[in-house]
C-alpha cells in the first residue's frame, strides 16, 4: 500500500530573493547609500528620468546607476558619456532583476563614495512587481501614450510603488488620456504613493521629481 | 516570463520540505497566489515538469488556488472582494467610500505538498 500524506509547507514563494533583498538593505543602510529601483514599460522614459535626475543634483550628490537593458549596452553607455557611475547587469535575456544581480552589482560600485544608486529595471510592468531588489524605495513610470487604463491592467506593480511620475505630459493634448481617472485607480490599489506628472521633453515638472530624489536621499542618511 | 524564477523557487522549497520530511515522491503541490499576481498557471506546470526532472517532484500535480483581492474599506473597516481590473468605482458595499487599502492579493507561498514514503524505505 502506497500511502499519502500531507506536508504543511506555508513557505512563501521568492523567500531567497527576499532575504538577499534584506540583506542588501541592510548594507547600505550601514553605508548610507539611498537606493531607487526604477521600472516602466520599454521607452516610458527611465533613462530620460535618470539623465535629468542626476544632470541635476550632480552637484549635491554622488549618484550611480544599475543598467538592467535586456541586451543592449546603449543605455549605460550613455550614463558613462555623462560621466555617471554605471554597471551593466547582462540578465541573459531575464524579464527583471532580482536581489543576486543587484548584489553581484553592487560589488563593483564603490559604495562608500555614493549616496544614491538608480536601478534601471528591465522595461515590463509584470515582473519586476514581484521581485524585492533591496531598494529602499520603488518608483514607476506611466508614459501618456500608454493609456490611463494601466493600473488596471497590472494592479500589482502600482501597489508596491512608493512614486508614480505621469511622463510625457506633452502628448496630453488631445489626447483621450484621463489623468483623473488614473488617480483615482491607482490611489484605490495605494493609498500611500506619491503621483507626480512631468515631460523629460519641455522640462515642465521635472524639479519636482528631483526634489522628491532629493529629499528621500537626505531622510534617508539622517534616519 | 517570470514564472520560469517562481519555479525554481518552488521547486527549492518543495525538494527541502520533502527531504526534511523523509518523501520518497512528491505527488502534488498546492500553491496559494493572490489575485494581483499574473502568474500563468500551465506555465508554471510546465517548468515544473521540466525542471524537476531526475527528482523526487517529478510528475507532480501543482495546484495553484487564487487568494481573491480584497480591501479594507478606511472608513468603517469593513473588508470586502473587488477586481481592481474593473473600470468602474470601487466602493465599500457598507458605508459606500471611496477609500479603502488593498488587503489581500499579493500572497504567493506554498501552503503544502502531499507526499507518499519511499518504496522499500
Ligand atoms: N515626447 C516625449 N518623449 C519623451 C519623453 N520622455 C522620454 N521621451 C522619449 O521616449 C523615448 C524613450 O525614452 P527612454 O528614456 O529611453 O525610455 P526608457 O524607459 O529608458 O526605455 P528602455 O530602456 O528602452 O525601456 C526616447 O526617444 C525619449 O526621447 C517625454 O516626456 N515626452
Ligand atoms: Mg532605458
Ligand atoms: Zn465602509
Amino acid at each position: 500500500m502506497v500511502e499519502v500524506r500531507l506536508i504543511e509547507v506555508r513557505e512563501e514563494l521568492l523567500a531567497e530573493n527576499r532575504q538577499e533583498a534584506g540583506d542588501i538593505r541592510a548594507e547600505l543602510r550601514r553605508q548610507g547609500v539611498f537606493m531607487l529601483n526604477l521600472m516602466s514599460s520599454p521607452g516610458s522614459g527611465k533613462t530620460s528620468l535618470i539623465l535629468r535626475a542626476v544632470r541635476a543634483l550632480k552637484d549635491v550628490f554622488q549618484i550611480a546607476v544599475i543598467e538592467g537593458d535586456i541586451e543592449a549596452m546603449v543605455d549605460a553607455e550613455k550614463m558613462v558619456r555623462e560621466g555617471i557611475p554605471a554597471v551593466q547587469i547582462r540578465t541573459g535575456g531575464a524579464c527583471h532583476l532580482d536581489a543576486p544581480m543587484i548584489a553581484a552589482a553592487l560589488k563593483e560600485l564603490d559604495l562608500a563614495a555614493l549616496d544614491c544608486i538608480i536601478i534601471e529595471n528591465v522595461g515590463n510592468l509584470v515582473c519586476p512587481a514581484e521581485f524585492d531588489t533591496g531598494a529602499a524605495r520603488r518608483a514607476v513610470i506611466l508614459s501618456v501614450p500608454e493609456g490611463d487604463d494601466k493600473p488596471l491592467k497590472y494592479p500589482l506593480i502600482f501597489s508596491v510603488s512608493d512614486l508614480l511620475v505621469i511622463n510625457k505630459t506633452d502628448y496630453l493634448e488631445g489626447s483621450d488620456f484621463d489623468p483623473e481617472a488614473l488617480r483615482e485607480r491607482v490611489l484605490r490599489l495605494n493609498p500611500g504613493i506619491r503621483i507626480l506628472s512631468l515631460s523629460c521633453r519641455t522640462g515642465e515638472g521635472v524639479s519636482e521629481w528631483t526634489r522628491w530624489l532629493a529629499d528621500e536621499i537626505e531622510v534617508f542618511r539622517n534616519k | 516570463m517570470h514564472e520560469l524564477a517562481v519555479t525554481e523557487s518552488l521547486l527549492q522549497v518543495v525538494l527541502r520540505h520533502a527531504n526534511e520530511g523523509g518523501a520518497g515522491k512528491v505527488v502534488s503541490v498546492s500553491v496559494r497566489i493572490g489575485g494581483l499576481s499574473d502568474l500563468v498557471n500551465e506555465w508554471v506546470q510546465r517548468y515544473f515538469d521540466h525542471l524537476s526532472r531526475g527528482t523526487i517532484a517529478e510528475g507532480a500535480v501543482i495546484r495553484i488556488e487564487r487568494i481573491p483581492t480584497t480591501f479594507r474599506c478606511d472608513q468603517c473597516g469593513h473588508v470586502f472582494p473587488a477586481d481592481p481590473r474593473t473600470r468602474e468605482e470601487i466602493r465599500c458595499p457598507l458605508c459606500s467610500s471611496a477609500e479603502m487599502t488593498l488587503a489581500t492579493g499579493r500572497e504567493c507561498f506554498v501552503q503544502q505538498i502531499e507526499v507518499v514514503n519511499g518504496f522499500g524505505a
